[in-house]
């Protein structure tokens, strides 16, 4: 008797196990394709910002460099991509990943655009854990001052400029919050200090990098 | 419990047991990503749905389970709604799915929904326990909602932020600035700030409650007084 309905009730689960496992595979058969369409279009939206469709016409998600914790400058934990964004054969800006390991709470994923005259074309941060109200104006859907950095380079300000007012540098750090933009920007200073030093590779482009290297 | 009454349920589900603020059960999404009225609407949808699912399929099952099995039983078919709406909602509201993150699998283990599983589906006929699920839903919803607009409100001076994420494109001018200007009052949207306000409305729903029991017992008392005066007559002849 016991025997029984031991073995009636493992058969029981047994059959729910598969059942649910069946619905579920079902699932995420039927919703695979979409959701990696959705990853892309979420990911390319971010670059978009950066260099809306009008400035480029490649494919930015499939032009790509690999840059991992080795690259010197972008403080990265992880395999980042570098996008390319061209029009025609040109290289018009390089998206930089960039990790800023001092936030306020963790670090701070960015992104930075970098146009081949060495300009920054738009910074964003793609992930960060700064408190609401504060640090979060980092996020461009709360606030503008991300944008500051559109236009800068190397020389506009000059290197003792890329800080915070409060340490004599032309960026407004938030009320209440300098910690945070301090982190981006020197996070974005390294971003373009690794786009100076990789210019050749980075703004070749692959379709002239075997022309200019036969001649 | 072949006589269900719909009246009942709904009150139930909605006031008089309402899954949040009386029985205090799935605290920690309530908590968690109430911030704002579209998160707080996002995770009550999904709620609902698992709520609506699970119940079903309990329902359905209930005569071939034996006890033994009973909780095993539920949590699997449970785990596995939860699993297919984050999985839709990843492929349908990408942006809202990133925003709840964690909270999504952990509906999981919303105490509301194994209670209503085992506590009533288990016992009623499919319609009855789908219409808990779904009421029940929409008490935890209601809550979630209410809350969320509240912090959203005192936390940032606006009402309805980012509904895009939600509802499309469309949505996107439906942000209702109430305070030009407003300087964000912290304690709103960090967590702290929502147990506050949690309290706020347990405290709120109590006080409806006294007020309404006053008014039953004012209404009692009446007739009580006409008959103490028979008596009192009685008394004096």
């Amino acid at each position: 008797m016991l025997r029984e309905s031991i073995t009636r009730n493992s058969v029981l689960l047994a059959m729910f196990a598969v059942c649910t496992t069946l619905l579920i595979t079902g699932t995420y058969l039927l919703t695979k394709d979409r959701i990696g369409e959705q990853k892309r279009i979420a990911e390319e939206k971010a670059l978009l910002q950066i260099v809306p469709r009008d400035r480029h016409d490649n494919s930015m998600l499939d032009d790509v460099i690999v840059v991992g914790p080795e690259t010197a400058g972008l403080g990265l934990a992880e395999d980042r991509r570098v996008y390319i964004a061209r029009k025609g054969e040109d290289v018009v800006t390089a998206i930089i990943p960039v990790t800023a390991p001092d936030g306020y709470t963790g670090d701070i994923e960015l992104i930075v655009g970098v146009n081949n005259d060495g300009s920054i074309a738009g910074v964003r941060a793609l992930s960060h854990r700064e408190t609401p109200g504060l640090g979060d104006k980092v996020d461009a859907r709360k606030s503008d001052w991300i944008l500051s950095f559109n236009g800068r380079s190397l020389k506009n300000p000059g290197l003792s400029g890329w800080a915070v007012k409060k340490d004599k540098g032309v960026f407004d750090q938030f009320t209440g919050a300098t910690i945070t933009p301090r982190a981006v920007v020197a996070a974005t200073l390294r971003a373009l200090q690794y786009a100076e030093a990789n210019h050749k590779s980075l703004f070749a482009g692959v379709a002239a990098t075997p022309a200019t290297g036969e001649e | 419990m072949t006589d269900v009454s719909y009246r009942e349920l709904s009150l139930n589900g909605l006031w008089k047991n309402n899954p949040a603020i009386v029985q205090l059960l799935g605290l920690c999404p309530l908590l968690a990503v109430t911030a704002s009225v579209v998160n707080a609407i996002g995770l009550a949808a999904a709620t609902a749905m698992v709520l609506v699912c699970s119940n079903i399929s309990v329902s359905l099952i209930r005569n071939i389970v034996s006890d033994a099995i009973r909780l095993p039983a539920f949590v699997m078919i449970i785990a596995s709604a939860v699993t297919c709406i984050e999985l839709l909602m990843q492929a349908f509201t990408y942006e809202l799915y990133e925003i709840l993150g964690i909270f999504l699998p952990l509906i999981t283990t919303n105490c509301v929904i194994l209670g209503r599983a085992d506590g009533f589906a288990s016992r009623n006929r499919l319609a009855p326990a789908a219409y808990d699920g779904l009421i029940m839903g929409a008490g935890f919803g209601l809550v979630l909602i209410l809350l969320g607009a509240l912090r959203e409100l005192l936390g940032t001076g606006a009402l309805f932020a980012n509904m895009d994420l939600l509802f499309g494109p469309g949505a996107t001018d439906w942000k209702l600035t109430m305070i030009d200007d407003y300087p964000n009052f912290l304690l709103a949207i960090l967590p702290p700030g929502a147990f506050i306000f949690t309290g706020l409305l347990i405290a709120g729903k109590n006080l409806v409650d006294a007020q309404i029991k006053r008014r039953q017992d004012a209404l009692k008392a009446r007739p009580v007084k006409g008959a103490k005066r028979v008596r009192v007559t009685g008394h004096i002849s």
